[in-house]
Parts: C-alpha cells; structure tokens; sequence
C-alpha cells in the first residue's frame, strides 16, 4: 500500500516536473520575453539590466530551477498584455470558474446518475428511450452550440435571463461569490447548464451501462430468488456495485469540467480564468498560459491520484491480484 | 488479382452485399438515413463550386442591398437565398457548404494524421516492446489524462507563439489540423498495441519471422489486417470529436482565421447578431453541425456494434 502510493507519487512528480518544463520552455523561448515586457523606447542599456535582473544569462539548469521554484510559490510572472501578476489576476478570477464548475459538476451528479438508474432498471419504457435519444443528441452537440440556442430561447426570445456575465457579486475577503444575489444567481443558470449537459449525458450513459452489467451478475439474481424487494436489489445492491468506476470517471470528469469551461466562459463571457487562458492564448500572452498550463496540470495530477488511491482503498480485489502477480 | 476472383464462388462485390455488416446496414433505417446524410455533407462539401448557389467568395455577385434577408418562408425573404443571407449579402446556405468544406478538410485530415501516428505508435510499442514500449504508453497514459481540446488548444498556442503574427493565417489550417492530429493518436496507440501484442506471439508470425521476413514486412501484412476494424470504429468515432474540436476552436477563435469560413467561425460570427433578431447566421450552421456529427456518431455506434463478434 505504501509502496503503491509512493510509486504513484512518484509518477506525479515527474509528470509535473514535464510540464513545468514544457511551460519553462514556452516562457523562455517562444518569442523574447524581454521584448514582451518593455516598451519600444527602451535603450539596449536598460534591456541588458532587465535581462540580467531576471537573470535570463543564467544556465538553463539555474533558470528552471528558479521557475519551479517561484511556480511552487504560485509566481508566474507578469502578463504581458495585462501588466500585472499572473497570481493576483488567477486569483480575481478563480471564484468564477470555480463556482461555475463546481455548480455544473453537482448539476450532472444529481441528474445523470437517476436517469441512468432509471433507463436500466426500466430498458424499454418510452421514457428510457426518450433520454437514451437525448443523449445522443447531448454528446453530438457541441458545447458552445448549446450555449449559443439557451442564449436565444432565453436570452433573446424570452428575455427571461441575463446573455453574459456574472450579476452582481459580493466581496467575500479575496473570494467573490454570486451565489448571494438575485443577478448572480440568474446569470449562472445558462452557463451552469450549458456546462453540465455534456457531463451529464456521459454520466447517464455510463450509471446505464454499469447497471445493466451488474443487474446481470449472479448476486443480483440470487437476491431476486430470496425475494428481496426490487428496490432495494436495485439501490442497494446493483447501484452500490456501480459506484467504484462511476465515482472514477466523475473525478476524472471534474478535470475535463475545467477545461470545457473555457468554452461556456466565452459564450456567456464569464469573467473566470477560460475566458482568460483563451484571450491568453489569442494575444500569444506567455506567462498565463505558462500559469494556467501548470495549474491544470495540477488539477488533473491530484484528481487522478486521489482516484487510483481511492481505487485501491475501495476494491479490495486489486489488492490481492498485485499480491498475487507480484508487483 | 483476376485469378482469385474466377476461384472464390462470387465476386468480392457480392461477398460483400451478402455478409453479416451488409444485412445489419440494410435492416436498420435510422443507420441508412445516417449514412445518407454523411455523404450527402461529405459530396456537397467536396463538390461545394458546383453545388453551391451562389460563390459566397466571388465580390461581384455579392450584393450589400440583399443583406440581412431572412429564410425564403419567411416574410421578407428572398426566393434566391433558401436560409437568407448575412450582414454582408451572402447565402447562408451557400456559405454553410464552403464552410463544410474547410471544416472536414481539416478533420479528415486530423484523423488521417492522428491514425497514421497512432498506429505507427502502437506497432512499433506492441511489437518492440521493453523500454520503447514502457515510455511510448506511458506518454500516452499522461496525454490521455487531459482532455483532448485542452490539449489541442495549447498545441495550437504554442505554435502560434512560435511563429511570427503575421504568419498566422496563412498557416493556421495546418496548424490546426497538428493540433487536432497529436491530441486523438492515443487511443489508435492502445488499441494496435493490444492486437501487435497478441499476433506476435502466434504461430504464423513466428513462421514469417522464421523464413527471414522483415519485421516491416510483418507488420505490414499481418498484424495490421487484424486491427483494421477497430481502427475503423475509432476513426468514425474520431471524425466526430475532430468535427467538433474544429469548430469549437473556430469558434474560440484559435482555430482558422476568422475571415476563412469554417462550421466554427460561421456560428462565431452569426453569435454578434444573435441579438439583433438575424438568428438565421448563426442557427443554421449551428444545426448542419449537429446533424452532421449526429450523423456520424450514429453511424459509428452501430459500426462498432456489428464489428463487435460477441454482440452477434
């Protein structure tokens, strides 16, 4: 178990160490970093000082080290477009995304799970093949699609709720919430369902198929056969035996929410770090790609962790299989 | 060639329209009407010059008076532009079916290169083996770990980086179809990996490899043939995804320049008049989009199904 986790952390490290790489890389060498960040009277004088004070001569070796080292910290640098640090505009932006995402993830849970449940406890009930179509539909439509047709059934033809932006928002110390307003609260409806659907769909596609697997198990029908009520064979025993690899894919899923926020946060221009990375990626502004790279990067990292160990602490049978084959 | 076909009882043709894929194609509608629509946006894209209307790209038969109009069933509309025209006088359907045209040519493209990489990949991963194999999968395990437009996106930030500004719309195709191919090879990877680790073990490939067959030659003719299927059912399924990247970084505006029509800028700059009540810009590509990738995901489902021997 020790040795396991070790193992794996040990894969994480390296993984992070590469895209730091890759981000120290993009820093340094794509364009010149000095001509980013002074204007164009600067005399060659001046750029030599601010190139030594960076130290931008130093040994590659030297140079990364002290760019791991301050993105440890969560220092960056200073956007190039914006002229200011990389950390504090993360930080103005953060709550957005993160309420956004966290909004939309818990939308998905509380709706993708019951109707998988139900499409395969009830296969050929009307309403099973109703939601199966749907999700076709679902997974076929692209999420800004679905964001541009909410904009105008709501937005334009109902006028019932705001196209863009956050509403109001209240200054909780450095964390600003729109969960307490009325406006913040009617501007994240759209981009929280937007950004929920795709997940969604996958989610009940996934509670479906894993059902349907164990509904056909042996320990299932054995149930049946002692007569125990169809409720309670299905939530308790068939549901609970679906949630080891459901619970994996919703963690992993919780990273793609993140990245797919991007594009909910420019449909609906949500003032949170996607609508950033993208204008960031636009302007060719290094340092927050640099920043973003890494913090996603992170993410995933821990997510993917946290669900191997949660695998292995969960599902005794890996256990003893590596016992077993020795590794 | 000729000689094969006087021994085998029917012509391959006819093999072909008697085998077990051909009657589980023609007994299931929804499918035929799929694949229909497929080629139907497939033609119309590749034959786009003498299928359109009208040139949305030629300024003289442009005409600024006819901007704005709405769909033909519509009041006001025009019997000349079917889904009416946008702020500048072109044919929305006409600029649908240019925009088809760039958006597969950049998915086709992404999938033929992601294919060509992930195969590759995963022979020489399968067949090679050791530490070769050990760092080719463990870059995949990392890569399929992010999600693919994430990924594509970067990709395509960093070239842009890279290359000087005012080198970027001449190249952003290109760059996006890079973009689009080294995000989607993985999957190619794990799955000819397995079958190379399968077949290399089996009787008739350590005979080939007995006789002095190069392992390129091997490869070649026998380990591939037997991944042709699933390669094909996440191709299909890959066209899909490529679709939808495309237009999604289009649309993000990382993708090709605004100015070049694609599904993704179409919808992107339509979205501005969204709210001026000209919906028509942006709905119908939007919805030709989703048909389309519907068309196509149905169509892989049900080629993986009867690929599929144990679902028989």
């Amino acid at each position: 178990m020790i040795g396991f986790i070790f193992k794996r952390l040990l894969q994480s490290v390296i993984v992070m160490l590469t895209v730091a790489l890759i981000a120290f890389a993009l820093f340094r060498y794509v364009g010149d970093p000095i001509n980013n960040m002074v204007g164009q009277d600067t005399t060659q004088e001046e750029r030599a000082a601010l190139k030594e004070r960076l130290g931008l001569d130093d040994p590659f070796l030297v140079q990364f080290g002290r760019f791991a080292k301050n993105a440890a910290q969560g220092e960056f640098g200073i956007s190039y477009q914006h002229r200011r640090p990389v950390s504090d505009l993360i930080a103005e932006r953060a709550p957005a995304t993160l309420e956004l995402s966290l909004l939309s993830a818990l939308l998905a849970i509380a709706v993708g799970i019951p109707m998988g449940v139900y499409t395969a406890i009830r296969r050929d009930g009307w309403l099973s093949r109703a939601f199966m179509s749907l999700s076709l539909i679902g997974i076929s439509l692209p999420t800004f699609l679905i964001g541009i047709l909410l904009i105008l059934l709501f937005g334009v033809i109902l006028r019932w709720l705001p196209t863009f932006g956050r509403g109001e928002v209240v200054q909780l110390g450095w964390w600003s919430t729109g969960l307490l307003t009325a406006s913040g609260l009617k501007a994240l409806i759209m981009p929280a369902i937007t950004l929920a659907l795709f997940q969604m769909t996958l989610i009940m596609r996934l509670v479906r198929a894993e059902m349907l697997e164990v509904l056909r198990t042996d320990f299932v029908k054995f149930g049946r056969a002692r007569g125990l009520p169809d409720r309670y064979i299905h939530f308790k025993t068939a549901l609970k035996n679906t949630m080891v690899p459901v619970i994996t894919i919703i963690g992993l899923q919780l990273g793609a929410i993140i990245a797919f926020a991007i594009i909910t946060e420019t449909v609906f221009q949500w003032p949170g770090m996607g609508l950033m990375f993208i204008q960031a990626v636009r302007e060719v502004d290094i340092p927050i790609m640099a920043a973003y790279l890494v913090m996603i990067a992170l993410i995933f990292v821990v997510i993917n962790l946290v669900v191997d160990i949660l695998y292995y602490v969960v599902d005794p049978r890996l256990r003893v299989d590596r016992a077993a084959t020795g590794h | 060639m000729a000689d094969t076909l006087q021994r085998t009882p029917r012509t391959r043709l006819g093999r072909a329209f008697d085998s077990d894929i051909w009657h589980s194609f023609i007994r299931s509608p929804l499918v035929i009407l799929s694949a229909v629509i497929s080629i139907a946006i497939f033609a119309a894209a590749i034959f786009a010059p003498w299928i359109a209307p009208h040139n949305p790209f030629d300024l003289a038969s442009i005409d600024l008076m006819d901007s704005s109009l709405p769909p033909m069933w519509l009041e006001d509309g025009d019997p000349r532009f079917l889904l009416g025209t946008d702020d500048q006088g072109r044919d929305i359907l006409s600029t649908i079916i240019y925009g088809a045209r760039i958006s597969l040519l950049v998915s086709v493209a992404a999938v033929v290169f992601s294919m060509v990489l992930g195969i590759t990949l995963g022979l020489i991963s399968g067949y090679v083996g050791g530490r070769t194999d050990a760092i080719i999968m463990r870059v995949a395990d990392v890569q399929l770990a992010f999600p693919a437009i994430l990924i594509a996106m970067l990709i395509d930030g960093v070239v842009r980086g890279l290359l000087p500004r005012d080198m970027h719309g001449d190249v952003a195709i290109y760059v996006l179809v890079f973009a689009i191919g080294i995000s989607g090879w993985v999957q190619y990877a794990r799955t000819v990996r397995g079958s190379t680790l399968v077949e290399k073990n089996k009787e008739y490939v350590q005979a080939a490899r007995v006789i002095g067959i190069g392992p390129v030659t091997i490869l070649w003719r026998h380990v591939l043939p037997n991944v042709t299927g699933p390669v094909l059912v996440i191709a299909t399924i890959h066209l899909a995804i490529a679709i939808i990247t495309e237009a999604t970084l289009s649309f993000l505006g990382v993708g090709v320049p605004p100015t070049t029509p694609s599904m993704g800028t179409l919808i992107q700059v339509g979205q501005d008049y969204l709210f001026s009540g000209e919906w028509w810009i942006t709905i119908f590509p939007g919805i030709a989009l989703a048909v389309l990738v519907l068309a196509i995901n149905l169509f892989g489902d049900w080629l993986r199904d009867a690929l599929n021997p144990k679902l028989r």
